[in-house]
């Protein structure tokens, strides 16, 4: 087990900083540069821009901007966003949150509905109510994300007047709130985003669960359960679930980062700030030091997720040794 | 005479495959009396295994049981029960040991877990009062360190002891019928005597029926009364088993035996029977066995025979019963001679 996390660890140190290295490399040589991106159209001189490109360093060669960079990171600074004017690290304190309230929630709902369809379709294959279930999640699977997430806008919060149409809370209202009504409104504002989200996910899982089950139901052991006399339900949903979860526990593993690092759809929609917008804004303003510090969390995040991945998989399945 | 524990009448289980129907089970019939072990013989794909999972009503689709089968246990008819109450019968008053110890068993559950299970479903057992049964059980099957065992996982079991924990399994419920589908074959040759012996000398001490599923006619005359010899999803012969091998009537008995013909004017042994088994989508009429068989004539082409009363307890499904003259002219097998011109 030590030896697992000190080697995970190591492997981790080494992901971090290649994948870092990669994106620093990238967005550099990336045509433009932030100061261009941020004055676009101003008619501010060159000589003045090339002035203000000395002064952030901007001007020196990458190989010694990015020691600096790393130098800088390593002591937890991450560096200024030249596009939102203040410190990188504050960008990240607002917008992660932001991702995580919404993408938490979604990820644990997706998951644990996408499993229950799953275990409904493979506890009678083939039957109306699989093929039901089946249609149904093809749609979700198929539709475009922020397809559907305006649909929801559409129905829920202009024709029905249920849930209010994005942001995080209420622009003129909320300031005058008391804690409790605060926090209702927050939770109002995430429901329309997480329930679209959560669907849209609950599709992949399902599928997956339903097949992930389908392939164990063959097995001798299940066939020991029923002549135990097990009934057909409780051998699917104890015998075989718990060895058909094995696969979902990694896609659960895999979809982890990809939640953090924001669903660009979902809140563009949603007007919802947080990492996948934010990421994408910073792309655009060729914004360096915001996009190298949003792929550093990215790959904490997905080294994070590995570790958890390996030791939920351990836990559930007796034959896998750590090591 | 006591009532049969086990009554199966006609048993016919089909599989509507994409091939065809596979007539697995085709009309099969046999009896099990209280405390008594029965050996059932036969190559492979002659329908035993299916004739032990439809006892228990363990047949999935595409197979399917067909009507106007019986199978009486404790004077009632299983295959006219609910779900529910085949449930109940299933691992408490017939149990299973199947052939393969190594996949039989969940790998995410502990060996203790799983046979405390059975006590959890029939006993309706507490938790702990099931985690000390499994125990128990352990150590009635000669399992050391039971207590340690009870919390491993099949996976840190030897393929051996794996078989002594599907037995401990079956025997939770102290059952009247134990099902074993060939319980040894995948075991060690070192093995397999002692789970054998394990699994004979437990039934014995509890007066539990065994129905032996085997294609080892050793195992057969060590530890059977009665042997029932299958072919092509029938019954062939059944008589007990020290007549077998005194008296067998059946030429696919005999190409078992790999005995020499009874009438001594064939001199050479029999080592293997030429040919193979017909797949059961396409059963032969008449005889099902006469391509292999050394005395067919064109009888056995036309007419599908019956069971033939042999002797007191002894039936065989050959004509020869009526025409016993024809044995003395054996003569090489059509399977044979098709084998033959191929090479
Ligand atoms: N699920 C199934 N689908 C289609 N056919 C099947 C199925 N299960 C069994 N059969 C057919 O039924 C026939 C009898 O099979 P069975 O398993 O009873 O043979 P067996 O006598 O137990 O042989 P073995 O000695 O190999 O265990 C085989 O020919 C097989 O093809
Ligand atoms: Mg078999």
């Amino acid at each position: 087990m030590r030896r697992y996390l000190a080697r995970r660890l190591l492997q981790a140190a080494g992901v971090v900083l290649f994948v870092t290295t990669l994106s620093f490399a990238l967005i550099h040589l990336a045509p433009g540069d932030p100061i261009a991106a941020a004055l676009s159209g101003s008619r501010v001189s060159e000589t003045v821009r090339n002035q203000w490109r000395a002064e952030f360093g901007l001007d020196r060669p990458i190989a010694e901007q990015y020691v600096k960079w790393v130098a800088n990171a390593a002591r937890g600074r991450l560096g200024y966003s030249f596009s939102r004017r203040q410190p990188v690290s504050d960008v990240l304190r607002d917008a992660l949150p932001r991702t995580l309230v919404l993408a938490l929630p979604a990820l644990l709902l997706s998951f644990a509905l996408g499993i229950t369809v799953g275990v409904l379709q493979a506890e009678r294959p083939r039957s109306a109510r699989d093929r039901w279930l089946g249609r149904v999640l093809l749609a979700l699977y198929s539709v475009p994300d922020f397809w559907l997430a305006l649909v929801a806008l559409l129905l829920f919060s202009y024709r029905v007047r249920l849930f209010p149409p994005g942001g995080l809370t209420d622009p003129v209202l909320y300031d005058y709130m008391s804690p409790r009504e605060q926090l209702v409104d927050r939770l109002r504002h995430l429901v329309l985003p997480v329930i679209t989200l959560t669907l849209l996910t609950a599709a992949s899982v399902a599928r997956y669960q339903r097949g992930a089950l389908l392939s164990v139901l063959p097995s001798a052991w299940m066939r020991t359960a029923l002549a135990k006399g097990v009934s057909w339900r409780s051998a699917v949903r104890r015998h075989a679930l718990r060895n058909a979860l094995l696969p979902v526990i990694t896609l659960f593993g895999l979809s982890l980062p990809a939640f953090a690092a924001g669903t660009v759809f979902i809140e563009k929609v949603f007007s919802w700030p947080g990492m996948g917008l934010v990421t994408v804004n910073a792309i655009a303003a060729r914004d360096y030091h915001l996009v190298t510090a949003g792929v550093l969390v990215m790959s904490v995040m997905v080294v994070i997720a590995t570790v958890l991945t390996d030791l939920a998989v351990a836990a559930a399945d007796p034959r896998v040794r750590l090591s | 005479m006591t009532a049969p524990l086990l009554e199966i009448e006609s048993l016919r289980t089909y599989f509507y495959t994409d091939a065809g129907v596979a007539r697995a089970v085709d009309g099969v019939s046999l009896r099990v009396d209280a405390g008594e072990t029965v050996g059932v013989v036969g190559e492979s794909g002659c329908g035993k295994s299916v004739t032990a999972l439809s006892i228990l009503r363990l047949i999935l689709p595409p197979g399917r049981i067909e009507a106007g089968s019986a199978i009486r246990f404790e004077d009632k008819n299983l295959l006219e029960m609910t779900e529910r109450e085949v449930q109940r019968v299933r691992g408490n008053r017939i149990s299973m040991v199947f052939q393969e110890p190594m996949t039989a068993l969940n790998p995410v559950f502990t060996v203790g877990d799983q046979i405390a299970e059975v006590a959890r479903i029939h006993a309706g057992m507490s938790k702990r009062d099931a985690a000390a049964k499994a125990v128990e059980m352990l150590k009635l099957v000669g399992i050391p360190a039971p207590e340690q065992r009870a919390n491993e996982y099949p996976h840190q079991l030897s393929g051996g002891m794996r078989q002594r924990v599907v037995i401990a399994m079956a025997l939770v419920m102290n059952p009247a019928l134990v099902i074993a589908d060939e319980p040894t074959t995948a075991l060690d040759v070192t093995i397999q005597a002692q789970i054998l012996e394990l699994l004979a000398d437990l039934t014995r001490r509890l007066g539990t029926s065994v129905l032996l599923i085997t294609h080892d006619l050793g195992v057969v005359a060590e530890h059977c009364t009665r042997v029932i010899v299958m072919y092509a999803g029938e019954v062939v012969e059944e008589t007990i088993t020290t007549g077998l091998f005194s008296a067998a009537h059946h030429p696919y008995t005999e190409g078992l035996l790999g005995a020499m013909p009874r009438i001594g004017r064939h001199a050479e042994r029999l080592a293997t029977i030429p040919g193979t088994v017909p797949p059961p989508t396409a059963w032969p009429v008449g005889c099902r066995f006469r391509d292999r068989c050394q005395y067919a004539w064109d009888r056995c082409e036309r007419e599908h025979p019956p069971l033939y009363q042999i002797d007191v307890a002894h039936v065989s499904r050959c004509h020869l019963a009526e025409e016993p003259e024809r044995r003395a002219h054996p003569h090489p097998p059509l399977a044979a001679e098709r084998g033959a011109s191929a090479a």
